[in-house]
């Protein structure tokens, strides 16, 4: 069930070009898979009419919890990234459909890129609590683009590549050493679209099941007004409802 | 206790005022989580065409301030299949469920009114004669004073129950338009439908939208659309419905002084999914603030 809530933000960690929300509700917390989305409003921003779509970066369903991790963009999320501890965060939310649930004998593989690692400790800690380890693959331009790598390493073998060098192997994600080393039957992909292209083309051509997360403009998040579509395999359809997470084959890359 | 009942005729009675405006409100299921639709006076479902339409291509959207342009192109999968697919799981809704139906040639929306006519809990159609981002007529018909004849007296001769049409604001006098609608045999007029808009990336040296221009809504209309609501309801006999920027219970209430009889709440259903409701109890409040003992009474109450 879709709720609309407002939370307390009741922590905050800034990482200079990202931000680290942590948000409470004052009521239970429904289901929500790795993959979902929240529509955030932004208060007092003029020029922000619309609700950003901001990933789930983490739930704590006991504090009644969800962590968010905001690269500052725009003036949107430079807002949100503003906000003090106590204020009052409005939420629509968990939107769209997450990845899809991986058999717990498959070795599956996360990849993602930027702000687009968001997702990923998410998923990544409920396999971890399903007993699976996950290998997580996180590129950045510079070490600064990946926050939180420790948090990471409790729920899987995590792998870094920067283009700069200054953190993990230097280069771009898909020349990191592991696509030559390691078997894998899943792949669960989010970042830049350039990178996750890359990414699905290797899919693709090895034969390995490949989920990626859309980020297309939207407005409502609820399917309703059509504006975030892809053209799919199907037809324009709503990444808000349908996505963000698709399978590769069903889209036309 | 306020009497808050609309009457718009030709059968079309509405509990509230409130309304949800066509395109931002899907079919009503998405916002079913949100929404206790039995606490509408009525939604109006996604613009539908009598051959499905892919709408234009991403992307469609662009944020602008107090507002949004949007060139969706009326992507839907056609009447048929609103009538076997669609139909079925909403025609149980508690609250008047109207079809907004477009068309890019007379004999589409002849036909495409011809079947929603026999659906037994469709009261009513707002016929788009002003949906800005298709190529081939839509808003071809609502900006002549022959175009929205032709196409209103058309459907008026098969369509029998209440017909509303909805303007455009893209016209220099939008009060002839709505007197050429009233004299074809429209049941009523709703307006404004978006305005013309265009947004520029000037880093890229590229338009934000995929088909260059698009309809703007939200906040930053509602000056105009309550100027033109005013003058329309002056000019025609007909209920006049008011769009265009509403966002809270005393944006509608304005509307209704300028002399709207209903009211459709549209983008705002992006920002807050439930302000619908809101603004139906909002609406009664003010009532019961002022003395109303009736909603009729507010209809072109502007002391001026």
């Amino acid at each position: 069930m879709k709720k609309i809530t407002d939370f307390e933000l009741i922590e905050k960690e800034d990482f200079g070009n990202a931000v680290m929300l942590r948000l409470r509700s004052p009521e239970p917390l429904p289901d929500i898979d790795p993959g979902q989305f929240a529509q955030v409003q932004v208060n007092d921003s003029p020029a922000t009419y619309l609700r950003r779509p901001i990933s789930i970066h983490d739930v704590d369903f006991d504090r009644r919890e969800i962590s968010l991790l905001i690269q500052k963009v725009g003036e949107g999320t430079r807002h949100l990234a503003a906000l003090e501890c106590g204020s009052t965060v409005n939420m629509v939310y968990p939107l769209g459909h997450g990845y899809s649930a991986p058999d717990a004998k498959e070795r599956v593989l996360l990849v993602g890129g930027g702000v687009g690692i968001a997702p990923l400790y998410y998923l990544a800690k409920r396999m971890s609590q399903l007993g699976m380890k996950p290998a997580l693959l996180l590129c950045g331009k510079t070490k600064a683009d990946l926050p939180r790598l420790e948090e990471y390493q409790k729920v899987g073998d995590v792998f870094v590549t920067t283009e700069d060098g200054s953190c993990g192997e230097k280069g771009i994600t898909t020349a990191h050493s592991l696509w030559k080393e390691q078997q894998v039957d899943r792949i669960c992909v989010c970042g830049p679209k350039r990178m996750m292209h890359a990414v699905a083309d290797i899919a693709k051509e090895r034969g390995i099941e490949c989920e990626v997360s859309l980020e297309n403009l939207m407005a409502c998040g609820l399917g309703a007004c059509l504006c975030c579509v892809e053209d799919t395999v199907d037809g324009n359809v709503c990444v808000c409802k349908e996505g963000p997470v698709f399978n590769i084959r069903r889209l036309k890359w | 206790m306020v009497n808050l009942t609309i009457d718009l005729g030709r059968g079309l009675v509405l509990r509230n005022p409130v309304m949800t405006a066509s395109g931002t409100f899907g079919y009503g299921e998405e916002y079913t989580d949100f929404v206790d639709l039995s606490q509408l006076g009525g939604i109006i479902v996604k613009g539908t065409t009598l051959h499905p339409r892919e709408g234009n291509p991403y992307p469609r959207m662009a944020e602008t301030p107090s507002g949004m342009l949007n060139c969706v192109g009326l992507q839907n999968k056609g009447v048929q299949y609103f009538i076997d697919t669609i139909y079925p799981r909403i025609k149980g809704f508690d609250t008047n469920v109207l079809l907004n139906l477009s068309g890019s040639c007379l004999e589409d929306y002849v036909r495409g009114a011809e079947m929603v006519d026999v659906l037994d809990k469709i009261p009513a159609i707002e016929l788009n004669v002003s949906c800005p981002n298709v190529k081939q007529g839509g808003m071809a018909f609502g900006v002549t004073t022959t175009g929205i004849s032709q196409v209103v007296s058309e459907v008026r001769m098969v369509y029998h129950k209440h017909l509303m049409v909805k303007l455009s604001p893209n016209v220099t006098n939008i009060a002839e338009i709505a007197l050429a609608a009233e004299a074809s045999g429209a049941d009523s007029v709703s307006l404004i439908n978006t305005l013309m808009g265009m947004a520029i990336d000037a880093e890229r040296r590229k338009p934000r939208l995929s088909v260059i221009t698009g309809g703007l809504s939200g906040a930053c209309v509602k000056p105009v659309a309550l100027r033109m609501v005013w003058q329309v309801a002056k000019a025609v006999k007909i209920p006049v419905v008011g769009l265009g920027g509403i966002s809270n219970a005393t944006d509608a209430v304005e509307f209704m002084l300028a002399g709207a009889s209903a009211i459709e709440i549209g983008t705002a259903n992006f920002i807050d999914p439930a302000v619908s409701m809101k603004v139906a109890e909002g609406m009664k409040a003010y009532c019961e603030r002022h003395g109303f003992q009736k909603v009729t009474d507010l209809i072109g109450a502007l002391d001026c």
